[in-house]
C-alpha cells in the first residue's frame, strides 16, 4: 500500500480520538471524571450533521457540534458539580441519554449524505509530493485538533490558569482555601470537555463518514477516555496515543486488502483489545499512575460551610 | 443561587421518594417531548405505559423482559454497593448466551434431560469467565474495570457476530446469519400456556431472594456495604478490596450470563447477531432505580421492562422511533441522580440575601 494514502487515513481516524481525549484530559485535570464522552460525541455528531444539512454550511455544522457538546456537558456539570451527584453514574447516564437522543433526532437524517468537510488547498504547497497532501491538504478540524492540544499543553504548563486548574484537581480543599473558585473552574473544564467531544462528533459525521448512522461513534468516546489514562494525563503522550490507535483502526481496515485471512470481526476487535492491553501496561505501574493521576479525580467537592 | 449543604443525618424518606419523583419528572418530560414531536401526549403516554399491560399476555411479556433486567440489575447492585463498576454486563450476557447456545447447537439432536441444565450451567460459567477478565486485570494490573469491562462488551458482540455468520450458521438457513433453532429439550419450559413467560423469571425472583440474603445475612454482604458506605472503616477493619472486586464481578458476571442464556434458551430459541436491546446497560439504571436494594431492583426491573414494551408498541401504533426508549432511560437516570442529592443534602436557595432551606 502507498504511504501517503495510509497516513491520510490514519489522520482521519486519529483526529476524533485526539479531539475528544484533549477535552477529557482538561476535565480530568480539574478533578472531574466525565464518562459521558461517548454520549457527548454522538449528540455533537447529529447536531453537526443536522445543522450542516439544513444550512449547507460546514462551519455552522462544526459550531453546532461544539455547542451541542457544551449543552450536554452542562447537564453533567449541573448534576455533579451543583447537585453533587456521583460522577461515574452521571457519566453513564449521559452516555445512555446521548445514544437515545442522537438516535431520535437522527431518525429523520438516515440515508442523507453531505459533502465532506473541505480540505485546505494552498496553491503550490498542497501539491508538493508526499508532504503537501499530509501537511497542507487537511480539513480545518485536523489543524484544530493539533492547535487545541498545543494550546492545552501551553495553558497547563505555562499559565496561571493552568496552575489553578491543576491545583483544583490535586486538592480541591486547598484550592478552595486559597480562594480559587473550585466549582467555577470545574464547570469551565467540564464545558471545555463537552465542546471538544462535540467537535469530535462533528468530525465523525462531517468528515470521517459524512453521513449519520445510529451509534456511529462505536466506542471511540470510551477509547478516548482510555487514552487519557494511557497518556498519564499529559498532552504530549496523548498525541502519540491517539495516532497509535488511529493507526490500529486503519490497519484492521486494510488487513483484508493485504491478503490477511482473519475474519473481519476479529480484525474489528483490535482497537478494543488494544485499549485493554494499553490500560493494563500503563496501569500496572501503580506508582506512575499515583504520581500522575489528579488526586481529587471523581471526588465530590463540598464547599466548606 | 442554589447551593447544597449536608444534612445532619441521612433522610429516611428521601431514598424511597426519589425514584417516584424521578419517574414523575420523566413522565412530565415525556409529555414535553411527545408534544414537540407533534404527537398527542395523552395518547402517547397511554400507548407507552398503560396499553402494554392492559392484557394478560401483555403482563407476561412484561415479565419476560423484566427477567434479564432483574437478573443483571441484582448482580450490578451488589457490585455498585462496593464501588465496583461492572459496566460490561452486556458482554457477560452475550458470552453467557454464546456458551450456553453453543452447547445447545452442539447437541441439537439430543433429547437428554441433562441438556438444559448443561446449557444453563455453561451460560453462568460464560458470564463468570467474561466477568473474571476485568476482575483479574483490575486486581493484578490495576487496570480500570469500567473501561476494560466495556471494551470486552464490544469484543463479545463481535464474537457472536462472527459465530452466527460463520461456524455456527444454520446449514439449512438459506445463508441468513442465524444459528439453527434449538431443539425442544434445550428450551426452558414456559410457565403460562400461550405465553412466552419462561423459567427465567423464576430465576430472577430467586436471584432477588439470594441477593437479599447475601447483603443482609452474610459476612461478605456486610463487607460490601461497609466498603461502599465507609471506605476508611473498611480499610481499618482489613477488608480485602481485591476479594470484593472478584466477588462482585463473578457474581454479576454469572447472573448476566444466566440472563443471556435464559434469553436465547427461553425467549429467542436460537442465536442471532443481536440478542439484546441493551439489557446490560439498562440494568445499570435498574440497579440505581432500585436504590441498590434487592426488592427495589425487582420494581426497577419492571419499570424499565415497561419502557421497552411500551417503546415497541408505540413504534408500531403511533410511529414513535425506537430511540425514544433510550432517551427516556437516560432522562430517568438524570432525574434519579439529581433527586438523589436530596438524600444526603438539603438545598439552600439564597434569594436577595435571605436563605431558604428545603
Amino acid at each position: 500500500m502507498d504511504f501517503v494514502p495510509f497516513v491520510l487515513t490514519v489522520i482521519t481516524a486519529s483526529t476524533p480520538l485526539l479531539l475528544a481525549a484533549t477535552g477529557e484530559l482538561v476535565t480530568e485535570r480539574s478533578g472531574v471524571l466525565n464518562l459521558g464522552v461517548e454520549g457527548m460525541m454522538l449528540v455533537g455528531a447529529i447536531a453537526a450533521f443536522a445543522a450542516a444539512s439544513a444550512t449547507g454550511s460546514a462551519i455552522l455544522g462544526v459550531l453546532a457540534g461544539a455547542i451541542a457538546g457544551i449543552a450536554t456537558a452542562t447537564i453533567f456539570g449541573f448534576l455533579t458539580l451543583t447537585m453533587l451527584a456521583n460522577q461515574v453514574a452521571t457519566g453513564l447516564a449521559l452516555t445512555i441519554f446521548g445514544i437515545g437522543f442522537s438516535a431520535l433526532i437522527g431518525a429523520s437524517f438516515v440515508g442523507f449524505a453531505l459533502d465532506p468537510l473541505p480540505k485546505l488547498n494552498i496553491a503550490g504547497l498542497s501539491g508538493v509530493p508526499v508532504l503537501g497532501a499530509i501537511f497542507f491538504g487537511q480539513d480545518a478540524l485536523v489543524y484544530l485538533s493539533f492547535g487545541m492540544l498545543s494550546a492545552v499543553a501551553w495553558v497547563l504548563t505555562r499559565t496561571r490558569l493552568g496552575l489553578i486548574l491543576k491545583a483544583v484537581g490535586e486538592s480541591h480543599d486547598s484550592a478552595h482555601a486559597l480562594g480559587h473558585p473550585v466549582i467555577l473552574i470545574r464547570y469551565g473544564a467540564v464545558l471545555f470537555g463537552g465542546a471538544m467531544s462535540g467537535l469530535a462528533g462533528a468530525y465523525l459525521s462531517l468528515a470521517y463518514t459524512p453521513l449519520w448512522a445510529e451509534n456511529m461513534s462505536a466506542g471511540r468516546g470510551w477509547i478516548a477516555l482510555a487514552l487519557v489514562v494511557f497518556a498519564t494525563w499529559r498532552p504530549g503522550r496523548l498525541l502519540f496515543g491517539a495516532y497509535m490507535f488511529g493507526a490500529i483502526t486503519i490497519l484492521q481496515l486494510h488487513a483484508q486488502g493485504w491478503g490477511v485471512v482473519i475474519p473481519s470481526q476479529f480484525m474489528s476487535m483490535l482497537p478494543y483489545l488494544a485499549t485493554v492491553l494499553v490500560l493494563v501496561l500503563i496501569s500496572s505501574d501503580r506508582i506512575r499512575i499515583r504520581l500522575n493521576a489528579p488526586q481529587c479525580i471523581g471526588k465530590v467537592f463540598h464547599p466548606a460551610q | 443561587m442554589i447551593r447544597l449543604e449536608p444534612r445532619g443525618e441521612v433522610s429516611r424518606i428521601w431514598p424511597l421518594l426519589t425514584p417516584l419523583i424521578a419517574i414523575l419528572l420523566t413522565l412530565a418530560s415525556g409529555v414535553a417531548i411527545f408534544s414537540a414531536m407533534g404527537k398527542d401526549p395523552g395518547l402517547a403516554l397511554y400507548t407507552y405505559f398503560v396499553q402494554p399491560v392492559s392484557t394478560i399476555y401483555g403482563v407476561t411479556e412484561l415479565l419476560v423482559k423484566a427477567a434479564p433486567l432483574v437478573l443483571i440489575g441484582m448482580g450490578l447492585a451488589i457490585g455498585f454497593r462496593a464501588n465496583v463498576w461492572n459496566i460490561g454486563a452486556e458482554g457477560q450476557f452475550t458470552i453467557g448466551a454464546i456458551f450456553g447456545g453453543g452447547f445447545a447447537i452442539a447437541f441439537h439432536d439430543s433429547d437428554s434431560i441433562l441438556l438444559l441444565p448443561g446449557i444453563l450451567f455453561l451460560g453462568v460459567l460464560g458470564g463468570m469467565v467474561w466477568g473474571a477478565i476485568p476482575a483479574y486485570l483490575r486486581t493484578r494490573f490495576n487496570a480500570n474495570e469500567i473501561l476494560t469491562s466495556l471494551m470486552l462488551t464490544y469484543v463479545s458482540i463481535l464474537l457472536l457476530n462472527y459465530l452466527v455468520h460463520g461456524p455456527w450458521r444454520d446449514p439449512g438457513g438459506f445463508n441468513f446469519p442465524e444459528s439453527r433453532i434449538f431443539s425442544a429439550s434445550a428450551m426452558m419450559p414456559t410457565l403460562i400456556a400461550d405465553s412466552r413467560l419462561h423459567l427465567g423469571f423464576v430465576f430472577a425472583l430467586l436471584a432477588i431472594l439470594v441477593g437479599w440474603l447475601l447483603l443482609n445475612r452474610s459476612v461478605i454482604g456486610f463487607q460490601l456495604r461497609v466498603v461502599g458506605q465507609a471506605p476508611a472503616a473498611a480499610r481499618h477493619a482489613g477488608f480485602s478490596q481485591n476479594k470484593l472486586i472478584w466477588y462482585s464481578f463473578l457474581l454479576s458476571g454469572g447472573l448476566a450470563g444466566l440472563a443471556g442464556v435464559a434469553e436465547v434458551a427461553g425467549t429467542i430459541g436460537q442465536l442471532l447477531p443481536t440478542i439484546s436491546p441493551g439489557y446490560g446497560f439498562t440494568a445499570i439504571i435498574v440497579a440505581f432505580l432500585g436504590r441498590l436494594n434487592p426488592f427495589g431492583v425487582l420494581l426497577g426491573g419492571l419499570v424499565m421492562a415497561l419502557s421497552y414494551l411500551g417503546g415497541e408498541i408505540a413504534q408500531i401504533e403511533i410511529g414513535l422511533p425506537a430511540a425514544v426508549t433510550g432517551l427516556f432511560q437516560g432522562i430517568l437516570l438524570f432525574f434519579l441522580l439529581g433527586c438523589d442529592a436530596l438524600t444526603h443534602n438539603r438545598i439552600k436557595f439564597s434569594i436577595a440575601g435571605r436563605f431558604v432551606r428545603i
